[in-house]
């Protein structure tokens, strides 16, 4: 990936996590013989080394605001000064060579500094204020920040995008992870590219062509197809004689000529209607026609 | 059977030590789940704490007798150490108010942080310099998180004050912790979804007992998701999950593969 000036927030959910992308962007730049600072808040600092070698590792400054952020242990184990003291200070240890800035995560610094207060902080650590002439190339600082989606409202998490260079999304289908990245670069269109990859035990990025769309879950084609209608105890089967005796009959409501013409002669075979009705000894019959006495 | 083989073996070994399991639940009750772990880490021998603040001690009591443990008798060989958020939730406001109280936020107008709860759980767990090691490695049980947001306290504090268990307990100590949180799942609670996504990304375990999609069933009382998430080994996420469904009896939880329950057999 190109490196970007500008901190570029990897964006992870729960289900796909950022910490491995993060930690394979950091040995990336160590080993371009980058130095790497890493605030570290979210995991300790035996943990983030992990599964580094010793060549990755003395590259790697690690400042440890896990152990005691909030200044609750005594005796305080803190860094002084607190989240936000840190984070300045590390504008002042990147002075000489290339060096990139990792911060683990940006969701956790989101959460104890004032928005405002963490977007001036981080627009002043990549420098953004020097002219181009100013600092040689070689003396710029790469930020890469982790940042937790879920845990933020739209309003901070714009706020972060509008800083970034290069924004990257982490999201995967059937086991595959895959990034979304969207890069802004000054007075060009932004660009929006999809990157499967995968991450090697040591760390390594692998980037990966799309995975073909036929690798669904498939039915194991061994399994023969069982036949549902066997080992019934009715019959789901038709004879030929019975299918054509089913084919051949008309539907009570199918309203063809056939049955127009039935019902409009009816015709001399046909027996015409009787009602044959017994009175009871209660019953009073009235001759009379009840809508006699109507006057329409 | 299954939960503790999901373990590794029958008691806590060096794999499983210093780590944050999350047990959450979705439209069911996963407070079986904390049972479990109570009596599974008592019968192995680890100094306990328990943060208990939904039931009395004597439900404890009573669910663990089942499972074969006597917290009673656990706390008298100061073994288990609970804090029980009903009872001395009310003491709170009858003690002059510079005794710090592990519950002191309840007292505040505006609740502010955790660190008197967590002075508790360091105070309690801390392991001693007796000769001997007496209790295998400290484990917190906190039943549950959801309810502090109830009492006014922010997700950022609870996510603090989880962050520095397991900076203390897990990571210092080589101990566990365990905490229930539920998932309010439709209902739009921006406050629980960041706690329950904040415990999420910081822990290495999650099971997620969830009621079955199709409603009430007397055979099947619902389905546990197991969710590794952490240490990364960069494995794709397929292999990372597994799902049993279950049927909670009156000594025990019988767990089978989706849809293999004993009574649709």
């Amino acid at each position: 990936m190109a490196g970007p000036e500008r901190p570029p927030p990897p964006r992870d959910s729960v289900e796909w996590e950022g910490r491995s992308l993060l930690k394979a962007l950091v040995k990336k730049s160590a080993l371009r013989g980058e130095q790497v600072h890493v605030l570290g808040c979210e995991v300790s600092e035996e943990e983030f080394r992990e599964g580094f070698d010793s060549n990755i590792n003395s590259r790697l400054v690690y400042h440890d605001l896990f152990r005691d952020p909030l200044s609750w242990s005594k005796p305080g184990k803190a860094l002084p000064g607190g989240p936000l003291e840190a984070l300045r200070a590390l504008d002042k240890r990147t002075v000489s060579g290339p060096a990139t800035i990792a911060l683990d995560s940006l969701s956790w610094l989101l959460h104890h500094l004032p928005c405002p207060t963490l977007c001036q902080t981080l627009h002043a650590l990549s420098r953004q204020d020097s002219c181009p002439g100013d600092t040689p190339p070689g003396e710029q600082v790469r930020v890469l920040g982790l940042l937790h989606e879920e845990l933020h409202g739209p309003g901070p998490l714009g706020a972060l995008s509008s800083l970034a260079q290069t924004e990257v999304t982490l999201s995967g289908m059937m086991g595959q992870a895959s990034a979304q990245i969207l890069c802004r670069r000054p007075r060009q269109r932004p660009t929006h590219q999809t990157q499967w990859f995968s991450i090697l035990p040591d760390f390594s990025l692998e980037l990966q062509a799309e995975p073909p769309l036929e690798s669904q879950p498939r039915s194991d084609p061994h399994t023969p197809s069982v036949d549902p209608t066997t080992h019934l105890t009715f019959n789901l089967h038709l004879s030929k004689k019975e299918r054509e005796a089913k084919d051949s009959l008309t539907l009570p409501f199918q309203f063809s000529s056939e049955k127009q013409q039935a019902l409009l002669r009816p015709g001399l075979g046909q027996a015409t209607s009787h009602i044959f009705y017994e009175p009871d000894a209660y019953d009073d019959l009235d001759q009379e026609d009840p809508d006699d006495d109507l006057d329409v | 059977a299954t939960l503790v083989r999901v373990q590794r073996g029958g008691s806590p070994s060096a794999q499983t030590e210093g780590k944050l399991t999350l047990l959450c639940d979705a439209k069911t009750d996963g407070s079986f789940l904390v049972h479990h772990f109570l009596s599974f880490y008592l019968k192995a021998n680890c100094k306990v704490c328990l943060v208990a603040l939904i039931q009395s001690f004597s439900h404890y009591n009573i669910v663990g007798q089942k499972l074969g443990v006597s917290l009673t008798a656990a706390r008298e060989r100061g073994q288990l150490v609970v804090l029980e958020g009903l009872k001395s939730g009310v003491d709170v406001f009858f003690r002059p108010r510079e005794e710090p109280h592990p519950l002191q936020f309840l007292r505040e107008a505006n609740a502010g942080d955790l660190q008197p709860l967590y002075a508790f759980v360091r105070d309690a767990l801390q392991p001693v310099d007796s000769g001997e090691a007496a209790w295998r490695c400290p484990v917190l049980l906190v039943d549950d998180l959801s309810v502090l947001l109830s009492l006014g306290v922010g997700p950022v504090a609870v996510l603090d004050f989880v962050h520095y268990c397991r900076a203390t307990v897990c990571q210092e100590w080589k101990g566990n912790v365990v905490c229930l949180v539920h998932d309010s799942g439709d209902t739009e609670d921006e406050e629980s979804d960041v706690l329950l996504n904040g415990l999420s990304h910081q822990s290495h375990l999650i099971l997620r007992a969830e009621g079955l999609a199709t409603g009430f069933c007397k055979d099947v009382h619902g389905q546990l998701r197991i969710l590794w998430r952490r240490p990364l080994q960069p494995t794709t996420h397929r292999d990372r999950s597994l799902t049993y469904q279950y049927k909670i009896q009156d000594k025990s939880v019988s767990f089978f593969a989706k849809g293999m329950s004993p009574a649709v057999l």
